[in-house]
């Protein structure tokens, strides 16, 4: 191959992005983990990070872990189906299809988020359609439910697209091959498509769990601030209580998650880059 | 029509600029003579044409941006001083501003009009500015109760009244540590400085117990819900009272027999500053009677503004008990800043409420 | 039977997409303030909106971001993943697991941590703060659609043309870009869409005086959400429409050419 005259030059194309790489990568990083492991006078300490097992931060950390996982799996039982239908459709516009899924991803995540607020207020859409009809109303702004809500509407084009790109390219071969061999629609399934579409799903909850465990703006809107989540408490160390070595060794707990996330992936995904 | 034009072509401008320089870019674009100021204060709390008015008059380019609670607008500040010039935070956390060393001494002979400010004000200033260098009063008030008269029987003169299973989910909290905790401590009869671990104690536990009835701990909200009849019982700040029961008439703000907080929220310059001068020229705007006047009929937050309040032409709320209040008919207390380990006290009591069940 | 199901329950799914957003959309129309009751039909909203200096230079700010950001994040994702095929295979894997982390990590950890590099290297937050660490972000969506392309490049062609007594550059374009040119548009697109919707990273890397989309309605939603938010939401929603038709048209009339 003689694209480049050698590695140098290959190097030193990619040197700005390695420069850049480290600056805003790297760099940051290492300051997180820095003010997360030392106190206000620099000392290291483990405190900052331990306060996770207080109990208030302790609570908000399973709160968000319990959200994000119902969430997910709302997200998952929708999409799989969805997917499934989508990539039996076979259409050449199937482009368009699946952009419909994804369009509303295209409007701002706080737009998405606020439409859900004007819908479930105590006096909001939903409540005075359902007065109209005189049928009983409901009352899931400011909880649990409203904000899984909001994941499952702000996420879920996270879900679907990883999932049907992955069920698309399974080659219809396999799948005809499998019947001829006297495979029933179900078996088919559990051992064919299934564990071919794995790391789609992989992907996908990933892309779902990550941004719902950590969400603050969420939970502020449509949890009327009554339910704190592991986000909103790093949020506030920053933004209110000016505690920045709390608030990043709280962030490194998160890192520890994200981390094993990464590692459980890497052990599946072997396909890799088709994350979105 | 015009603006939007300009508006369009400077889109179209700058996506033809795009591949230039980062900095040729239009956020910093507008033309300012004399300088700039950043103004730093509460949501809804100027009436934007006094903005316009005043770069009109001085040539000085406004960037104005809003917080929501004191302690937003001192962890802003704390990252850096100089990110605004004027802000207008409240008695207590002027105190620790100054504690902190983050403000800079105003210089008087540069603020003529402050002269309008009556001095009741600047001697109730001096519980947190001892010797006035800091501080000059913008707004004062008290904290209250605001209900709606078609959802509450009740009479309502007691913080108690907050903790009614009866309004299960028709109660806004403040979303705020000493509002919210204010509000408990002042229905057990304790100090609202207090920083005696068991009376804190005891002031969460109310607030634990009060959650399952709170619909939402808000802090600007408080008045649109209101007024939507999104909820019967708030807690919300004295100035808001007029405008409210304007928008809804049903509404009547109360303050409860145990007392309340007397806040004054007053205009200082941090320490960082760049453009002092501008600041002081802004404080000394805000403090001219006809200005003044402008913003209290705005946003209707009472004002210490003498010639302001003179001027009043509605003499129902010249002599109104709610723009006014007369604060011997009731107890009060202003807040203190407690020093770092009283702020830990709070906010971890704070936090141990926000995270308890709902 | 089956197909009526597909049918009825892709059907379910695009109501709870769209239902929300039209009705955003009905109510900009709606003269009365409340959202409980129906005022009247008013293009109120939107003639407000147009005057909103606010509003006005937050969406100046948002897509001026979202469009530098994505020709700064093409162009070096680009050119990186073109190196790539020139570096040693353990130097290629570092910068592909380092190039992983924005991507995998938590928007609320990126956000804190290049707040804490902007502080420390006493960066005035605002425009540039955002832009560079809206780059930052972008970038691994770039490589990551480029990256597939440039590995099932042919070199023989390139080789061939400069053989042939090409140049090394007009061989590129000629040979290697067009086989990237489509991983590239998708991963620019890709870029493009993260920069307009992200909220988090903005926000904490965000100063004084400067909003954009996302941080305006998150005040906005703090005060007191106003109309105008809905006219602008619809607006929006009808942009974003017409792009996503325009960008769906475009590659399937070129293929009808060939």
């Amino acid at each position: 191959m003689k694209l480049f005259k050698s590695k140098r030059q290959a190097g030193l194309i990619a040197s700005p992005y390695m420069a850049w790489a480290f600056i805003f990568i790297v760099v940051p990083l290492c300051m997180v983990i820095y003010y997360g492991f030392t106190d206000s006078a620099g000392r290291f300490t483990f405190d900052n990070v331990a306060t996770i097992m207080k109990p208030g931060y302790f609570k908000a950390l399973v709160r968000s872990i319990e959200l994000a996982l119902i969430s997910t799996l709302v997200c998952f039982i929708l999409s799989y189906p969805l997917g499934m239908i989508l990539a039996g459709m076979k259409l050449k516009k199937n482009a368009y299809i699946v952009t419909l899924f994804i369009l509303p991803m295209w409007m701002n995540f706080l737009l998405r988020t606020l439409t859900w607020m004007t819908l479930l207020e105590g006096k909001g859409v939903i409540n005075t359609v359902l007065e109209f009809f005189h049928l009983p109303t409901i009352s899931i702004i400011n909880t649990p439910s409203a904000i899984v809500l909001g994941m499952v509407y702000n996420f879920l084009p996270f879900m679907i697209l990883p999932i049907y790109n992955a069920l698309n390219r399974i080659d219809e071969n396999v799948i005809n091959a499998a019947r001829d061999l006297g495979a029933n629609t179900l078996q088919t399934f559990l051992r064919i498509i299934l564990p071919l579409s794995l790391p789609g799903i992989l992907s996908g909850i990933t892309m779902v769990f990550i941004p719902a465990l950590t969400t603050f703006a969420i939970s502020t809107m449509l949890g009327g601030s009554k339910i704190l989540l592991i986000g909103n408490i790093i949020e506030q160390e920053f933004t209110q209580l000016y505690d920045w070595h709390l608030g990043s060794g709280l962030s490194i707990v998160l890192m520890i998650f994200i981390l094993i996330n990464m590692i459980v992936e890497a052990i599946y995904d072997s396909e890799g880059g088709m994350r979105r | 029509m015009n603006k939007l034009k300009k508006r369009l072509l400077s889109v179209l401008l700058l996506f033809g600029l795009m591949a230039g320089t980062v900095c040729g870019c239009g956020s910093e674009s507008s033309k300012s003579p004399n300088g700039k100021l950043y103004v730093y204060n509460w949501g809804e709390y100027i009436d934007e044409d006094v903005i316009q008015e005043f770069e009109e008059e001085t040539g000085i380019d406004v960037i104005y941006d809003m917080f929501e609670t004191n302690e937003i607008m001192f962890a802003k500040l704390a990252q850096d001083t100089s990110a605004y010039d004027v802000v207008c935070p409240s008695d207590y956390m002027i105190q620790k501003l100054i504690q902190n060393d983050m403000l800079r001494e105003l210089n008087f002979d540069n603020i003529p009009n402050s002269k309008n400010i009556g001095e009741q004000y600047f001697v109730q200033s001096r519980d947190f500015d001892p010797e006035n260098k800091y501080s000059v009063p913008y707004c004062w008030g008290t904290v209250g109760i605001l209900y709606n008269k078609t959802m509450v029987n009740d009479t309502v003169d007691s913080w108690d009244i907050l903790w009614d299973s009866k309004y299960n989910g028709s109660i806004l909290m403040q979303d705020s540590v000493r509002d919210a905790m204010m509000v408990a401590l002042l229905k057990n009869g304790y100090s609202l400085n207090t920083t005696d671990p068991g009376e804190i104690r005891v002031a969460t536990d109310d607030l634990i117990t009060q959650k399952p009835l709170v619909q939402a701990y808000v802090v600007d909200q408080v008045r649109d819900k209101m007024i939507g009849g999104e909820a019967a019982l708030g807690v919300i700040y004295s100035g808001e009272a007029i405008y409210t029961a304007r928008e809804n008439p049903d509404l009547v703000y109360v303050v409860p027999k145990e007392g309340t907080n007397v806040w004054i929220d007053s205009w200082v310059i941090t320490k960082g500053s760049k453009n002092a001068e501008n600041a002081e020229k802004w404080i000394d705007f805000m403090c001219r009677g006809d200005i003044a006047l402008k913003n209290f009929e705005y946003i209707t937050y009472s004002t210490p503004n003498d010639v302001a309040k003179e001027n009043i032409e509605d003499e129902d709320i010249k002599n109104s008990k709610v723009a006014f209040p007369d604060l011997s008919s009731f107890p009060t207390e202003s807040y203190k800043y407690l020093g770092e380990a009283g702020d830990r006290l709070y906010n971890d009591a704070w936090m141990e409420v926000k995270s308890a069940d709902y | 039977m089956k197909k009526v199901l597909t049918r009825i329950y892709l059907i379910i799914i695009l109501i709870f997409m769209y239902a929300p957003i039209f009705t955003l959309i009905v109510l900009s129309f709606n003269s009365s303030k409340s959202r409980a009751r129906w005022g009247g039909f008013t293009l109120g909203w939107y003639i407000n909106l147009l005057s909103d200096e606010a509003v006005a230079s937050a969406l100046i700010n948002t897509l001026t971001i979202a469009v530098l950001a994505t020709i700064f994040s093409t162009i070096i994702g680009t050119f990186t993943c073109i190196a790539m095929i020139g570096l040693s295979p353990k130097l290629r894997s570092v910068i592909m697991g380092i190039t992983n982390i924005p991507m995998i990590n938590a928007d609320i950890v990126t956000g804190i941590s290049l707040m804490l590099l902007f502080r420390f290297l006493h960066l005035s937050s605002g425009f540039s703060t955002i832009l560079l660490a809206h780059i930052t972000f972008n970038i691994p969506f770039v490589m990551l659609s480029v990256m597939p392309r440039v590995k099932n490049l042919n070199f023989y062609v390139y080789e061939a043309a400069l053989d042939l007594g090409a140049n090394p550059a007009y061989a590129f374009t000629k040979t290697i870009l067009p086989d990237i040119i489509p991983g590239i548009v998708s991963g620019a697109l890709m870029a493009f869409t993260m920069s307009l919707d992200d909220f988090i990273i903005t926000y904490f890397t965000k100063g004084s005086g400067f909003e954009t989309l996302s941080t305006l309605i998150y005040n906005e939603v703090k005060r007191g959400i106003q109309p105008e938010i809905y006219a602008l939401s619809a607006i929006i929603f009808v942009v974003v429409l017409a792009l996503l038709l325009i960008v769906y048209r475009a590659p399937q009339a070129k293929s009808k050419e060939k």
